[in-house]
């Protein structure tokens, strides 16, 4: 079984991100990029399907500008086989990812996709599922637990009260939720090896998918900082305070 | 032109989400239509039928909606969109939601925008980026809006007073590709967490399933849900559906209690719009004091179990 994850550049997640001055993004210069958490927990799942012997193949694949080889890099030093870069220095928005990578998949046809469940950049959770509703397959999103046996896929989701269990017939995408995994630390032999790797870049015409912007984010701001009213001196003070200044206690 | 609602429910009845989620549809325009898809769900269309503002309720029922796979829940949806004249397909930004609303976007080619908190226009809406640390405002340009709102930032209609009707449609196929074969959904007897008016929230700091004992009576005495800070929940001191954050659950309760919580920034994307925040923590460089409206420093094991004592009826 050949498994394709794609991955997303980010902004490192220790990074305090800041407004640009005019308010028309975030400012990315000079910051930290890293992995997608999210994806690096699906890296890990599709390199631990491989262990088991349930998949022979893993196939890394990220959609945007040239910096993102580095990303891919990183996912061959935890373990993918080869990458795919679709290169574009546009601003590629969830359904034109999701096009981008059903193109990738004709191409590649594999049997799984397992994604991150949503970037920490731009919280929009709609990659997968969308993905997933482009080719027709069945999908398993916030996975907590994926078992592979024959052509049937069994994925524990994580949901608003607790867990589901889904049972479907594979190829079908998963998305990862944060306790699917502990992702590993790429070592410094496999970080080498990396280098060596097959990593391919495509052009979104190539694949046919037109990347045009569907919706125009118009302003970006931070929201009015939440201030603390300082300290109480003990559970009297509290109970008193909450009672006759905030008047959320009867 | 109409807006259509997807109700989240237990068939039974509606869930808290679904309310919020009809108040922010009356502010993209109207009539709105609520979408029950389940199985024996009449009591969930009749109480879609009557919140205030909805104009009609469009009951589905089918053994393969009783609890649907995003495959059959997407494939209802479509094909009462495709009947026409919706100008928004609205769902709450839950779990429930988050699952299946892209798959109804792609399928109709347009963009979907997520988590939104606030409406400006029929087309422009306000949501978080950057685990709420930035807020964007975006124009979407599709001729239908695919959108999942932030149950917490909208008013709830009221549960009465609306005169919809019930108009019952057929389902659709069973996709068949997949299947749910099993839940392990937690009984509780307190509130739900999303919705409560009181929140008592753990983290590490417990250090133990066993410790979280001492919210659950300090809970009990407020009528309070449980959550966790992830930390809490990725130690397995309690379940993944009590986590409070960016990826876990968006809580705005009168009063959010933290305790042991040390306020990292994923924590405070979920619950910085509490009305009140109390933080305990014994160290008071915590950043989660910086945001606490009252914080008291003290170790929790001797504070909580003062903070029930004081609570308890007069």
């Amino acid at each position: 079984m050949k498994i394709l994850v794609p991955v997303k550049r980010v902004i490192d997640y220790n990074v305090k991100v800041r407004v640009k001055p005019d308010g028309s993004g975030v400012d990315t210069a000079n910051v930290k990029m890293s992995m997608n958490p999210f994806d690096e927990i699906a890296v890990e799942e599709a390199v631990r399907l491989r262990e088991k012997g349930a998949a022979a193949e893993i196939v890394a694949v990220s959609c945007g500008a040239a910096a993102c080889q580095e990303t891919l890099r990183t996912a061959l030093a935890l373990g993918a086989d080869r990458a795919i870069l679709v290169e574009s220095d546009a601003d590629l928005q969830p359904l034109a990812v999701a096009k981008l990578l059903a193109a990738v998949v004709a191409r590649e046809q594999p049997q799984l996709v397992i994604l991150g469940k949503q970037a920490i950049d731009d919280d929009s959770n709609q990659v997968g599922q969308m993905l997933a509703a482009l080719l027709d397959w069945p999908q398993a999103t916030f996975a907590s637990k994926v078992e592979v046996s024959g052509g049937t896929l069994v994925v524990k989701r994580e949901v608003d009260g607790g867990l589901e269990t889904v049972e479907m017939a594979l190829p079908a995408v998963v998305t990862a939720d944060l306790r699917l995994n502990e992702p590993r630390y790429a070592t410094l032999p496999n970080i080498m090896k990396a280098k060596k790797k097959p990593l391919d870049t495509l052009k979104p015409d190539a694949l046919g998918v037109d990347v045009t912007p569907r919706t125009v984010t118009l302003s970006v701001a931070e929201p009015p900082k939440r201030k603390g009213g300082g300290l109480v001196a003990d559970v009297k003070e509290l109970v008193a305070k909450l009672r006759n200044e905030a008047k959320v206690l009867s | 032109m109409a807006i259509l609602v997807i109700a989240e429910h237990d068939n039974a009845a509606l869930k808290s989400a679904t309310l919020h989620v009809v108040g922010a549809a009356a502010r993209l325009g109207s009539p709105i239509h609520v979408l029950v898809a389940g199985s024996a769900a009449q009591g969930a269309a009749q109480a879609a039928a009557q919140a205030a503002g909805v104009a009609k309720s469009i009951h589905v029922d089918a053994p393969h909606l009783a609890q649907p796979t995003a495959e059959n829940l997407a494939a209802q949806v479509l094909a009462i969109v495709q009947d026409g004249g919706y100008t928004h397909v609205v769902a709450p930004a839950t779990g429930y939601g988050r699952n299946v609303a892209p798959r109804i976007a792609a399928k109709l080619d347009v963009a979907q925008v997520s988590d939104v908190t606030a409406v400006v226009s029929p087309d422009t809406f306000v949501r978080p980026i950057y685990a709420g640390s930035v807020f964007a405002t975006v124009q979407a340009k599709d001729a239908v809006k695919v959108v999942t709102v932030r149950a917490t930032s909208f008013d709830a209609a009221a549960a009465t007073g609306g005169a919809g009707q019930v108009e019952s449609r057929p389902a659709v196929p069973d996709v068949g590709r997949s299947r749910v074969t099993g839940q392990e959904i937690a009984k509780s007897e307190r509130p739900e967490l999303a919705s409560a008016r009181v929140v008592v929230s753990g983290g590490r700091a417990l250090a133990s399933a066993e410790n979280f004992k001492l919210l659950e009576a300090l809970a009990d005495r407020l009528g309070a849900a449980i959550g966790a800070s992830r930390a809490a929940v990725d130690a397995g001191y309690v379940p993944n559906d009590y986590q409070v954050g960016q990826t876990g659950k968006i809580v705005a309760p009168d009063l959010y209690i933290a305790v042991g919580i040390s306020g990292a920034i994923q924590h405070l994307a979920g619950m910085k719009d509490s009305k009140v925040i109390v933080a305990i923590n014994k160290d008071p460089e915590a950043p989660i004091f910086q945001i606490a409206d009252y914080g008291l420093v003290g170790d929790l094991f001797e504070v909580v179990p003062q903070l029930t004592a004081e609570l308890a009826p007069r």
